[in-house]
């Protein structure tokens, strides 16, 4: 086990500095820096100034090292659009909006899934099931932008129950705090893809929990079949869909980009489409950097999680 | 014999025409092929055909006529007067956008975009990621380490923000797209080739062809290519509504094929900020991804199902 924790770790470190060496190349490619720096009418005696002050006059590889120094120091880059603000104050600023929608839709994407998943698997083969089929298929089919668009004229501009775009207030009056009325939609929206995925996922895993014979036991000795269900079953049947929950976790930080878009909500994503809309390069690739590490360590946790728990995979590694 | 003869006296069994049609549908993927040809595949090759309009010229005078169902209607608002919306007409049965174009002439032109972006980046990353795949898994060794961690590299990076990087370097256009979607999607086919290629080249047939003095080359292209086609095939068409999907998402954020591209995923973003005043703008190009992705779905598993049921969990 401690081998496989050792190598997986190891892979996912190689995986990290991949990534940034790919950004670091493309950034080298996007052209000269100084380009966009320097006034028009500088002399090549300023330019080679400015060149020696930024280090850009090293090899390549110390540029890259110090390019890794300065990620691990938490120096990101200066953004363009905003002087003198460092990419990862931005990003700072804009975490907990991000977090809290991501937050939302997990939990909105839990409460369908699960009823859902096992309500589909014990009623198998029945017009419940087809339609449970029907929710799983659209998952993978809609276009997330354009669920989200469609709740918001649905909701929003029709009905008039729910703001249309914004974070709103933290004030808890009237029936729903202003916070939670902005964050329906956005949750639903961003939830919504994940819910086929774990619905499947539960479905099968209690399919395979169904047919072990403690649950037969469980039904011979007399206990209510809903006691059998969600007491025996359920949590059981909980255990594949939980190691799943990284790559949950890592589709709603990138699936947010697409839906803070629409719902103007102002977290990383939104910040991400912004910077490329003003060719803020330095804001994009750090948005770009720190989603691909999360990503990476939420496959890293994933992966352990299941060695832990299926000792199989440690040994066919 | 007998029984083949008797069974051949036997009359068939009536099915009444209606259960007969429904038991045929359920066989064959019939609704979703229905759907593939009428909203992607007949559009895309005979867009200069039955496309009403031209895509990309409008006259302002045209802009957001709504579709032809809608009446014309007129509202009053307190001290602004009455308001007057027209109706829709014949001459552009889904309405027209901002600029005047024509909606349904647009998603027409906009299946041959989809259809041809997700066709060529499919081949192109099916062609690299098999070929990596076979030869990881012939070879073995250091050629397959080097190949699955750059696998896993490739998978570890999200796709959609790989896309913004790029767009932000490159700039949007057809090629960046297909370079987004190949440097994603050619990963699963080369982890899938070289889980089959393992099994089969401990076969029988492959150590014969090596005794018989063929070389790596030819083993590889003439006895292990032939094993794993079903499974590239299988692998394309599920792969083709993700495809579409995430070149329409690309698009909508900006970051995939420019404007004024009759792309699908475009079409939804120039609808955005008219959901009040004209939805048929946003609604319908959407329509157009979510019925294509959907059947190509469809088509997908019912293929994988006859071909290759070992994929299952695909």
């Amino acid at each position: 086990m401690q081998r496989f924790i050792i190598i997986r770790v190891f892979h996912a470190v190689i995986a990290l500095f991949a990534i940034s060496l790919i950004i670091f190349a493309l950034i080298r490619v996007s052209g000269d820096p100084l380009d966009t720096l320097m006034d028009e009418d500088a002399t090549d005696e300023d330019y080679a100034r400015v060149r020696a002050y930024w280090g850009l006059d090293q090899p390549l590889h110390m540029q890259y090292a110090k390019y890794i120094g300065n990620i691990a120091t938490g120096k990101l880059g200066q953004s363009i659009r905003f002087p003198g603000k460092d990419a990862s104050e931005l990003l700072l600023n804009r975490l907990p909006a991000t977090l809290e929608l991501a937050l939302v839709a997990l939990i909105v994407s839990v409460l369908i899934a699960l009823p859902l998943g096992v309500i589909v698997a014990v009623k198998k083969d029945t017009g419940i099931d087809i339609a449970g089929k029907i929710v799983a298929l659209l998952g993978q089919s809609l276009p997330s932008f354009w669920l989200g668009l469609m709740l918001m004229w649905v909701f929003a501009v029709h009905l008039q129950l729910l703001p249309t775009s914004g974070r709103g207030d933290l004030d808890v009056s009237g029936l729903l705090g202003d916070r939670l009325k902005h964050l329906i939609l956005p949750g639903i929206a961003l939830g919504y893809f994940q819910v086929a995925a774990l619905m499947r996922l539960i479905r099968s895993s209690m399919l395979e929990v169904l047919d072990t014979e403690y649950v037969k036991l469980a039904r011979i000795k007399g206990i209510p079949e809903w006691k059998v269900i969600w007491k025996h079953c359920v949590r059981n049947a909980m255990i594949a869909p939980l190691t799943y929950f990284g790559l949950v976790i890592g589709g709603l930080m990138t699936g947010s980009v697409v839906i803070e878009t629409i719902f103007t909500w102002p977290g990383v994503g939104l910040l991400a489409i912004d910077a490329l809309r003003s060719q803020d390069f330095q804001v994009v690739q750090s948005v770009v950097l720190f989603f691909a590490v999360i990503f990476i360590v939420c496959n890293l946790i994933v992966d352990i999680l299941y060695a832990y728990l299926d000792p199989r995979i440690r040994y066919t590694h | 014999m007998a029984n083949v003869s008797i069974a051949r006296r036997l009359p068939m069994p009536a099915v009444p025409g209606a259960r007969r049609v429904w038991s045929t549908a359920r066989r064959y993927p019939v609704f979703p092929v229905a759907i593939l040809l009428l909203v992607l595949v007949l559009p895309a090759i005979f867009a200069d055909l039955i496309s009403p309009h031209d895509p990309l010229i409008g006259s302002l005078s045209n802009r957001l006529v709504p579709p032809v169902w809608v009446e014309a209607d007129s509202f009053e608002i307190a001290g602004m007067g009455t308001i007057e919306t027209p109706g829709g007409s014949w001459k552009h049965i889904l309405g027209t956008d901002k600029q005047g174009r024509d909606v349904l002439s647009r998603i027409i032109y906009g299946a041959r975009v989809s259809l041809t972006v997700a066709g060529l980046s499919i081949f192109i990353a099916g062609s690299v990621g098999t070929t990596l795949g076979m030869i990881a898994g012939y070879f073995g060794g250091n050629v397959d380490h080097l190949i699955m961690r750059l696998v896993d590299i490739t998978i570890s990076i999200p796709a959609i923000l790989f896309a913004l990087v790029l767009a932000v370097i490159l700039q949007p256009s057809f090629q960046t797209v297909i370079i987004v979607i190949v440097s994603i999607f050619w990963s699963r086919y080369a982890r899938l080739i070289r889980g089959q290629t393992l099994g089969i080249k401990n076969q029988d047939f492959i150590g014969r062809a090596k005794v018989s003095g063929a070389s790596n080359a030819l083993i590889i292209v003439r006895h292990v290519f032939p094993n794993v086609v079903n499974t590239i095939i299988v692998l394309a068409t599920l792969e083709v509504g993700q495809v579409i999907l995430l070149e329409a998402t690309l698009s909508f954020l900006g970051a995939g094929l420019p404007r004024p591209t009759p792309a699908w995923g475009l079409m939804v973003a120039n609808g955005r900020e008219l959901l009040i005043s004209a939805w048929w703008v946003a609604f319908f190009p959407g329509l157009a991804i979510l019925l294509a992705v959907m059947s190509m779905n469809l088509m997908g598993d019912w293929l994988r199902d006859k071909l290759d049921p070992k994929l299952r969990n695909l």
